[in-house]
């Protein structure tokens, strides 16, 4: 045993430190900050083996008379995050990295098992707003059950970066016969909601535009999977399911116009706005529909399971406003129309420009 | 009560004026009130209008025989593009930081440029263009960058002009040494005049107008007044939303159809015959008429723009940085001018939809949400 006295290292200092050059280099600095932040609020088996990757086991799901059998397919995703500001009402980019991720998988239908997650911080960034951060980001990632099992931190100069991006990957496992695609939808079937729309767009632009209402909007950021879950559960014909976020509704539901060669029509009156909402974007001349959402989810269904999906969606605490919103019709320009609330028709385009940048 | 509070309960007002039970009620009295016998063109003027229209369908709840022509009421629509090289030449050349509304920024400028694309090589020798939401905003950019040149290009119609002059006396007031206007302030009631002086025999008979909604919150309804007495067309002031559009037209069938032509008032919720005189005065005092100013579409327009007081020279970025306008003809295949003088449709340009798209425009119609290409594109074409 070594006579050398073990050096002293002062602990990070959270309250007023902030973060410096050194904590990327790969040297003692990086070691204590990913040691006394990271480790310690991610902490789980698959991190604490410390190595430069995470050695998983090979997930199982249950074959069709339930018994657990190595998965055949696996479902992997990422997302980038580099919302501005960074804390707003209903999360800051840490939760949201999170959930943006485990929706990504969960939309193929998978049940996510992993994350990973990589920071790019820049010089001089509060240490006490990064531990904030990571200590949602743990928390956000314990409540979906989803860990984050290795990760990396880069550091780059100032000005070079806006305090923090964090990109998360995750892994899920797809149960047999589980198959949804954008490329899946049929004219007939009908296309579901989960909820009110706009909520986390127009969150982040009352917070930058330092707009104030009587009752704040808070964004609607949430992990979906048990959402899925539930829904994939009732063993309906699902023929895709997507998260409406940066571009909206509109945007999403012309993806799988196109991927899957159908029109759309929607029912304006069916879309479920928050007042509040739709009064923020009156004020800014922004449409709903092109605001982004992260806990909502579109479900194409074919129209005789649609009803029981929508019962099961009710039932769900992220669903409780779920709504039927239009149907997939035959058309070969791939519109999606809508119905408006006056009784006119007009078409739903994608989403031209970037009216809010840097939403998730 | 609280200022937060206050707006939340105006923000209330929406749902109200694009009830579709109104709007059958309504499309079933302009329905009975169409004669069957002929034809009706009624223009609106205002692209908020026509965005309301295309947004809303409120094309499908008219007669076959009642169309409805898009005006020339769009700012960004009816800017030249030398006024757009003037602003990328403020930021290129002279290295000022340029404050833009965000719809200018991907108007098509001359050699292949936007403000859009001057601003993402900013780093690579483009300029600095930053995008604002209001002439507040622009000042400010001039407070927080002391050692630069702070340039707002101020464009619009009436309603956008009092807060370009508020800011003006503002800069005047702080002693703002950096901060300066490039004032692209254009006017109403002469756009109007101009299209009913110049139209022609085999261009479509238009028997009245959708009036103004903000701009006539500050110019009042009397200055159309004019167009009663001496054109002899009807015009009825309309707020911006569809039902609001709806009775405005159903006002103006009426008239048609009792051979009358009166200025009447549908917005009478927000205006009044003489309008926001503080507005106006503001705008008297620190701006006055160009002799003459080149409009898009409709052409070298006298006494149809403002420029910045002598008084206030010192914050006339044209004045202060020596620029001079250079006439730019439009795209040769662009339709743009006769779109805008109501003369054609964007379906009847033969670049819509196909060169010319919202994510690569060619006119400048195609560019602003409340420019009659982009709404017929965005809202409509699956008609075309």
């Amino acid at each position: 045993m070594s006579k050398t006295r073990e050096s002293y290292v002062r602990p990070l200092d959270l309250k007023h430190g902030r973060v410096e050059l050194a904590h990327g280099s790969g040297g003692r600095a990086m070691a204590q900050l990913i040691e006394e932040l990271f480790a310690r609020h991610f902490d789980n088996a698959y991190l604490r083996q410390g190595d430069d990757g995470a050695v998983l086991p090979m997930p199982r799901v249950d074959n069709a008379n339930g018994v657990p059998v190595p998965a055949g397919r696996l479902v992997m995703s990422t997302d980038a995050h580099v919302v501005s500001p960074l804390f707003f009402p209903g999360g800051d980019i840490g939760s949201l990295a999170v959930h943006g991720t485990i929706n990504d998988v969960a939309m193929m239908g998978a049940t996510p098992l992993w994350l990973s997650a990589s920071f790019i911080l820049e010089e001089g960034f509060a240490l006490a707003d990064l531990a904030r951060i990571v200590v949602s980001m743990a928390q956000a990632s314990r409540e979906a059950g989803v860990p984050v099992v290795t990760g990396d931190t880069k550091v780059v100069e100032q000005g070079k970066a806006d305090g923090v991006y964090i990109t998360t990957a995750g892994i899920g496992v797809l149960a047999e016969g589980v198959t949804l695609s954008g490329n899946r939808a049929r004219p007939g079937d009908l296309v579901l909601l989960s909820g009110s729309i706009g909520e986390h767009g127009m969150a982040i632009m009352a917070a930058r535009e330092n707009l104030e209402f009587a009752s704040p909007i808070v964004s609607d950021s949430a992990a979906l999977h048990g959402l899925v879950a539930a829904m994939l559960a009732t063993g309906a014909d699902i023929r895709c399911l997507r998260d409406p976020t940066r571009g909206g509704v509109a945007t999403t539901l012309n993806e799988i116009a196109r991927q899957s060669g159908v029109g759309m029509l929607l029912d304006e009156a069916a879309i479920p706005v928050q007042p509040a909402v739709a009064g923020v974007c009156e004020f800014l001349g922004l449409d709903p529909l092109y605001v982004a959402n992260e806990g909502k989810l579109l479900a194409v269904v074919a129209a005789a399971d649609a009803e029981r999906v929508l019962a099961v969606m009710r039932a769900h605490p992220l669903g409780q406003h779920a709504a039927r919103i239009g149907e997939v019709i035959v058309d070969s320009h791939h519109f999606v129309q809508m119905t408006t609330g006056l009784g006119g028709t007009r078409i739903v385009d994608w989403l031209n420009g970037d009216p809010l940048p840097r939403i998730c | 009560m609280e200022p937060s509070k206050k707006r939340a309960n105006v923000l209330r007002y929406i749902d109200e004026f694009r009830d579709g039970n109104h709007a059958r009620g309504i499309a079933a009295a302009i329905a009975r009130a169409t004669r069957p016998d002929r034809q009706y063109a009624f223009m609106e003027f205002c692209g908020g209008h026509t965005h309301a229209i295309s947004r809303h369908g409120v094309t499908d709840l008219l007669p076959q025989n009642l169309r409805m022509v898009h005006g020339p009421g769009c700012p960004v629509c009816v800017l030249p593009i030398g006024r757009i090289d003037m602003a990328i030449d403020l930021a290129l050349t002279h290295g000022a930081i340029v404050c833009s509304y965000g719809d200018c920024l991907r108007v098509p400028a001359s050699g292949g440029l936007s403000m859009m694309k001057v601003r993402a090589a900013v780093s690579k020798g483009g300029g600095d263009i930053r995008m604002v939401y209001s002439a507040a905003d622009a000042l400010k950019t001039a407070q927080d960058n002391p050692e630069r040149q702070v340039v707002f290009f101020a464009i619009g119609f009436e309603t956008t002009t009092p807060p370009t002059a508020v800011v003006i006396k503002q800069a005047a007031a702080l002693g703002l040494k950096n901060f300066s206007v490039f004032c692209c302030h254009v006017l109403t009631p002469p756009a109007m005049h101009h299209i009913l002086a110049t139209r022609q025999p085999s261009d479509i008979v238009l028997d009245g107008f959708v009036g103004p909604a903000h701009v006539s919150t500050v110019i009042g309804s009397a200055p159309y007044a004019v167009f009663a007495t001496h054109y002899r067309k009807p015009v009825v002031i309309a707020g911006f939303e569809p039902l609001d559009v709806m009775q405005a037209i159903l006002m103006l069938l009426r008239q048609v159809n009792e051979g009358r032509a009166e200025i009447e008032n549908e917005f009478t919720r927000a205006v009044t015959p003489e309008g926001n005189r503080k507005a106006q005065a503001l705008m008297a005092e620190v701006l006055e008429l160009r002799d003459e100013f080149e409009w898009r579409g409709l052409g070298v327009m006298p006494h149809s723009a403002l420029k910045i007081r002598s008084e206030f020279a010192t914050f006339d970025a044209e004045r202060r940085f020596g620029l001079a306008y250079r006439v730019v003809p439009d795209n040769k295949a662009c339709e743009c001018g006769a779109i805008l003088r109501g003369v054609k449709r964007p379906q009847d340009c033969a670049i819509f939809g196909t060169v010319c798209t919202p994510e690569n425009p060619v006119g400048s119609c195609m560019v602003s949400s409340e420019g009659a290409c982009a709404a017929h594109y965005s809202y409509g074409r699956y008609r075309s």
